[in-house]
């Protein structure tokens, strides 16, 4: 058996001490020994991008990540946007413009646009699209995920 | 989870790293960005004994502009970091440009320079890229360090000169020539899908003609490829578009090796060498002359 390995991560502000065999991957981590299962894991090889993260405040793919590779770092997952009765705007933009049938890449789609938006408070439809470019949706086609991003960052503008 | 159990190393030091290294010896395997590696092991197409994490060791991630003009990049240094660096973008557009062509924002957070040099995909951009301006790679081990240029250092498909106990450790770019032009071009099945084909070129000019024009071709073969026929028939003349089209049809047939898969045939594919390497360089001269 590997050595087990004990991390330090500070996941949507909480810190965890954690021991963990190496190959745990980080998304199993999240979803697993922390029960945050809003992060979802889709393909487990980095194309799909449901299992969108963010590390140090970049998206990362958290299945191409192994947990023990986040000691020291900074995690947010989708548990961190908003709540129930408090959305968060890109959440609600998501919701008006209907961008999501069954919902299971809608935390990696969240993820990835939060922090494309945090840099990019205008996007044009070309641009929105190009910022999406690394998550699969299989239901929608994507015409509402961009229309979504787009009025995510007029509510932000707003907010 | 599903990779196989492995030893896991993290240290903070080179020095750290490459002892660790050499005590592994072939049970050991460096983990750069693991953008690659982990999808690899993932699938258990990849089970190595250890893994010696270099994403502690600061000393690694850098870009430093140097004295000569040319630039140093370390080998942790992230694909975002070299595509959004002020330096990069002023000095080596091309490096920007081509970095911005790989995968997904997501993956490039993470993936890092010299990663993709040491893995040798032979449908990765880096290594095509550090072919083609001429890159000198420092590889450390406990023995001391060694120079070698990329297009010796990669030698087949996933394949380099690096040893077991050695680390990549840094990329030098040499300072592109005055009146130089670079283009990147490829075809793709998806945004940020692997190519199918690409072709990515350098060109020199001395007034109304071509001084020296280089185009490396990869996801056509085993390495990526440097060509001869451009420069051969381009030097010293006036690019018209018959030339260019005749180096285009020559490099298409004979200096690339694509294979056939469910993307597309190996015809299919000599066509878009063709088609591209005419992109790249019409747009590399236009981008010259400015």
């Amino acid at each position: 058996m590997a050595n087990k390995v004990k991390i330090n991560v500070t996941v949507n502000g909480t810190q965890y001490e954690r021991e963990v065999e190496p190959r745990l991957l980080l998304s199993d981590f999240i979803r697993k020994d922390l029960g945050l299962t809003g992060t979802h894991v889709g393909c487990e090889h980095g194309l799909c991008g449901a299992c969108t993260i963010l590390m140090n405040g970049q998206a990362v793919r958290s299945c191409t990540h192994f947990a023990v590779m986040a000691d020291g770092a900074d995690i947010k997952t989708v548990e961190s946007l908003g709540t129930m009765d408090n959305l968060h705007p890109i959440q609600e933009a998501f919701m008006e413009k209907h961008a999501l049938q069954c919902g299971f890449c809608t935390p990696g789609f969240l993820m990835t646009a939060v922090e494309y938006l945090e840099g990019n408070p205008n996007p044009t439809d070309e641009e929105a699209r190009e910022a999406i470019d690394g998550n699969f949706c299989r239901c929608t086609g994507y015409e509402n995920i961009v229309e979504a991003v787009k009025l995510a960052a007029k509510k932000m503008a707003d907010h | 989870m599903k990779p196989a159990p492995f030893d896991y190393y993290a240290p903070t030091t080179v020095a750290e790293a490459v002892e660790k290294l050499a005590e592994l010896g072939y049970a050991g395997k460096v983990l750069a960005g693991g953008q690659s590696l982990i999808p690899a092991m993932n699938f258990r197409m990849a089970r190595p004994g250890a893994l010696v994490d270099l994403g502690k060791i600061k000393e690694l991630a850098y870009i430093k502009p140097q004295a000569d003009g040319s630039v140093a990049i370390g080998t942790m240094t992230r694909d975002t970091a070299v595509e959004e660096d002020e330096f990069i973008r002023k000095n080596f557009p091309i490096v920007a440009e081509t970095v911005s062509y790989i995968a997904h924002k997501q993956i490039r957070n993470r993936g890092s320079f010299g990663g993709a040099i040491a893995h040798a995909d032979p449908a990765a951009q880096i290594p095509a890229l550090a072919v083609l301006l001429d890159a000198k790679l420092k590889v450390l081990s406990t023995d001391g360090e060694r120079w070698e240029d990329a297009v010796d250092f990669i030698i087949g498909p996933f394949m380099t000169t690096l040893e077991p106990q050695e680390l990549l450790a840094e990329v030098v770019i040499p300072p592109l020539p005055a009146n130089c032009g670079c283009s990147y071009q490829q075809v793709s099945r998806q945004k940020g899908g692997y190519a199918q084909a690409a072709a990515i070129a350098k060109v020199v000019m001395d007034g109304d003609k071509v001084k020296d024009a280089q185009v490396v071709l990869f996801s056509v073969g085993e390495t990526p490829i440097r060509t001869e026929q451009p420069n051969k028939v381009l030097a010293g003349m006036v690019p018209s578009t018959e030339l260019i089209e005749s180096v285009a049809e020559y490099v298409g047939a004979n200096e690339c090796d694509p294979g056939t898969d469910l993307h597309g045939t190996e015809e299919y594919r000599r066509n878009l060498v063709k088609v591209l390497v005419r992109r790249a360089l019409l747009d590399a001269i236009e981008r010259a002359k400015k």
